[in-house]
């Protein structure tokens, strides 16, 4: 390798460790994705945009993947510079690191003494052994066991606190390198899906978002049923529910479970979500029609604009249908049709009075018992192998970032020295963060030190 | 005594903390300030007590579908407010520099007045979607790394108007009037990057909980929803401010700057979002 090439190579290694591609990076990551939170992300409402801002606009969004930016080519770009960036850095740091907490330096020289900000020192008429053993256990009982270190004569103490806060940050890089491969991992071998089941059938497919394939479950699931309440007095829906049965191999592994927003289903880590729901085809209405003269009731049953037939050659057609007809509850327009294919006069009937169509004073006299509208329901459905390491990666977020900003590696050196007939004592610490707050702690330690060596 | 009356007056304690604080920097009396704090302890002892007070009242009011106070946009600015003075009291008690009163507890006082004033307080039961436990742990821990921001964006404030008026006085002249009862611009950077420090986890425990309560409701831990998205440009522009730290040319006032804007970036993460652009957070009774 000549020289240039090498030069070459340290500038390139340089640059991917730089704190300034870090800071440039994630700036350039904030601006770029306020992109996609303007323009559309789904090709249907992209269409409108084109409709609605020109084709110019259109067609140079388009050329630059807007519509769709989260997965452009160039903000993977930049998630990858970013990941580069996090792993040259923790690379180039890291051994550094791991020797200070693996391979602590045991004998404080007194060049050592002068690079720390907190030092103080004392002359005691006490031999040295017995100096060494009081600061061992003062240390032992206020700060932390030292490691002791004999030397021409010369007692040293190095101890220490909390040495793996210094890794908080590598483990918070390490955490966002596993959240992407998890994201990684959900994207190749899981999906996301939809189906909508009608009440009372059952699916072994779903349909996978931007695919018109569909994808095999391997078991079924059927809707039993599908409900929406009401809070009282209110529009203000309060649940949606579905009643679901899966059959495994002829085998029902969950009968007529319910599922609810906020409440899934999983099954072969296949997880079902209450998402939205429809009505499937027509409602069909129930009415009591009684013929006037003879007093006899028949219960017939249809859709709207249905005639259906009554005793005597006469139809029924249901016209409309409401929940709530002015405070009266359910109520269907109705005509019928007495045989001459004309419909008659349109008339309401309501379920909670049966008794009000007798005051029309017709040969029927007809009464509404009740409204069946079968529905869907709507589920999400996702497979994602991948979750799991997102979420490890998101613990490690958690522990990293806080034992990384409230945690410091706190380090105390003593040399205990014969001075004459004396004994000398130096006293020198130091944090990797929070330096204020150590210069209290250790100020406080020195005084009782002072105290301790003393008495 | 309602929660909603009792909001009141936690409001005009805000107004009169923030006056009182604002007047010490004119008046310099030791007096004004020890009333100004004495305002901003009772508004906040009687918010925390508003607060719960609102949340017995959903219970009288729904019975079993009573719910914690944290559930709409009314409900989320007056706990914002409540974080925020929450932040502010335990930096006062550290730091003991009450000008930074005069720029943090307005912050407060905006967000109560505007409660107060122009949003609905109705108590309404949860809609299916935000019938879950995740909804408290996502809510608590946004909100109080918003009152973080907040109370870093205050000081940064007050570090840029005291580092402009150093660099007008020049190196050597003590800088006098109001400024000069300012904190120093050490105290101040290292108050705002303690601030950030504190904030910094939990915005990300709460982008975590709320991808967490996402992935359960509907299996989509992340789906660049804008409010997800600006979530993870507020987080981008803080974890650029902690790094820029440790590079040479970015701290002191780019740093104060980075601050802001981060602020500015969560304030529209909040608002902005559900106010301009359209999304998954649409706030009930808003």
């Amino acid at each position: 390798m000549s020289n240039n090439e090498s030069s070459f190579a340290t500038s390139l290694w340089d640059f991917f460790c730089s704190l300034k591609l870090t800071v440039v990076t994630l700036i350039l990551l904030a601006t770029t994705s306020i992109i996609g939170t303007v323009l559309p992300q789904d090709p249907g409402k992209a269409e409108q945009f084109r409709q609605q801002s020109g084709e110019a606009a259109y067609k140079l969004f388009q050329s630059l993947d807007f519509f769709d930016m989260y997965h452009s080519w160039w903000f993977l770009l930049l998630l990858a510079l970013f990941s580069l960036n996090l792993i040259c850095c923790s690379i180039k740091r890291f051994p550094k690191v791991w020797k200070t907490v693996h391979e602590p330096l045991l004998v404080a020289a007194d060049n050592h003494f002068k690079t720390l900000g907190n030092v103080e020192e004392q002359l005691l008429k006490k031999p040295v052994d017995q100096v060494r053993d009081r600061v061992v256990a003062f240390l032992g009982r206020e700060f932390a066991a030292p490691v002791v270190t004999e030397q021409d004569g010369k007692v040293y103490l190095f101890a220490q606190k909390a040495p793996y806060a210094r890794f908080g940050v590598y483990v918070t890089h390490l955490s966002i390198l596993i959240i992407f491969v998890g994201a990684i991992v959900g994207t190749l071998f899981g999906y996301k899906a939809y189906v909508n089941i009608v009440e009372g059938t059952a699916t072994t497919q779903v349909h996978p978002r931007g695919s018109d394939k569909p994808i095999d479950l391997g078991f079924s699931v059927r809707c039993d049923e599908f409900s929406v309440s009401y809070y009282p007095g209110g529009q203000r829906p309060k649940e949606f529910k579905s009643l679901l049965t899966v059959t495994d191999n002829g085998q029902v592994v969950y009968d007529k479970r319910p599922i609810v927003v906020n409440d899934p289903l999983t099954h072969k880590g296949i997880t079902f979500y209450q998402s939205s729901y429809g009505p499937a085809g027509d409602a069909v209405y129930t009415f009591a029609v009684t013929e006037r003269a003879s007093g006899q009731t028949v219960t017939v049953s249809g859709r709207e604009k249905e005639h259906i037939a009554l005793p005597g050659g006469a139809s029924l057609i249901p016209m409309g249908y409401t929940d709530s007809y002015e405070n009266f509850g359910p109520a269907a327009q109705v005509s019928i049709d007495k045989g001459d294919h004309q419909h008659g006069n349109p008339f309401i009937v309501l379920q909670n009075f049966p008794t009000f169509d007798q005051q029309r004073g017709d040969a029927w006299i007809v009464a509404l018992t009740g409204a069946k509208q079968k529905f869907y329901t709507g589920l999400q459905v996702a497979k994602d192998p991948g979750v799991w390491v997102v979420w490890l990666g998101c613990a490690l977020m958690v522990v990293g970032s806080m034992s990384a900003f409230f945690l410091s590696h706190r380090r105390l050196w003593v040399a205990i020295t014969p001075v004459g007939d004396k004994t000398g004592v130096k006293i020198g610490g130091s944090a990797h963060r929070n330096q204020p707050g150590f210069e209290i702690a250790f100020d406080e330690l020195k005084k009782k030190l002072k105290t301790d060596l003393a008495s | 005594m309602t929660s909603s009356m009792l909001s009141n007056i936690v409001t005009f304690a805000y107004f009169a903390a923030m006056v009182l604080f604002i007047a010490y920097l004119a008046t310099r009396s030791r007096h004004v300030v020890l009333l100004a704090r004495l305002c901003a302890w009772v508004g906040f002892t009687l918010q925390t007590v508003a607060i719960g007070l609102r949340w017995y009242e959903s219970y009288q009011l729904l019975g079993g579908d009573g719910r914690a106070p944290l559930s709409n946009l009314y409900e989320s600015i007056v706990f914002f407010a409540w974080s925020i003075l929450l932040v502010y009291l335990l930096v006062d008690l550290k730091y003991k520099q009450p000008a930074i009163g005069a720029f943090v507890i307005p912050f407060a006082f905006l967000g109560m007045t505007w409660a107060q004033l122009g949003l609905d307080s109705a108590i309404d039961p949860l809609v299916p979607a935000l019938q879950s436990n995740w909804l408290t742990y996502h809510v608590i821990t946004c909100f109080l790394g918003y009152a973080a921001f907040a109370v870093a964006c205050g000081v940064s404030i007050m570090y840029l108007i005291k580092a402009g008026k150093e660099e007008q006085a020049g190196p050597n002249a003590p800088v006098g009037g109001i400024v000069g009862l300012f904190p120093s611009t050490k105290i101040l950077d290292d108050i705002n990057y303690k601030a950030i420090m504190i904030g910094f986890p939990l915005l990300s425990l709460g982008i975590i909980t709320g991808a967490a309560w996402a992935n359960y409701a509907w299996g989509t831990y992340w789906s660049w929803d804008p409010k997800e998205t600006w979530s993870l440009i507020v987080w981008f522009v803080y974890a650029a401010f902690l790094h820029a730290r440790f590079t040479r040319g970015w701290v002191g006032k780019r740093a104060a700057w980075l601050s802001i804007a981060g602020f500015a970036a969560t304030i529209f993460c909040y608002l902005g979002v559900n106010l301009v652009l359209s999304g998954l957070h649409s706030y009930g009774g808003g």
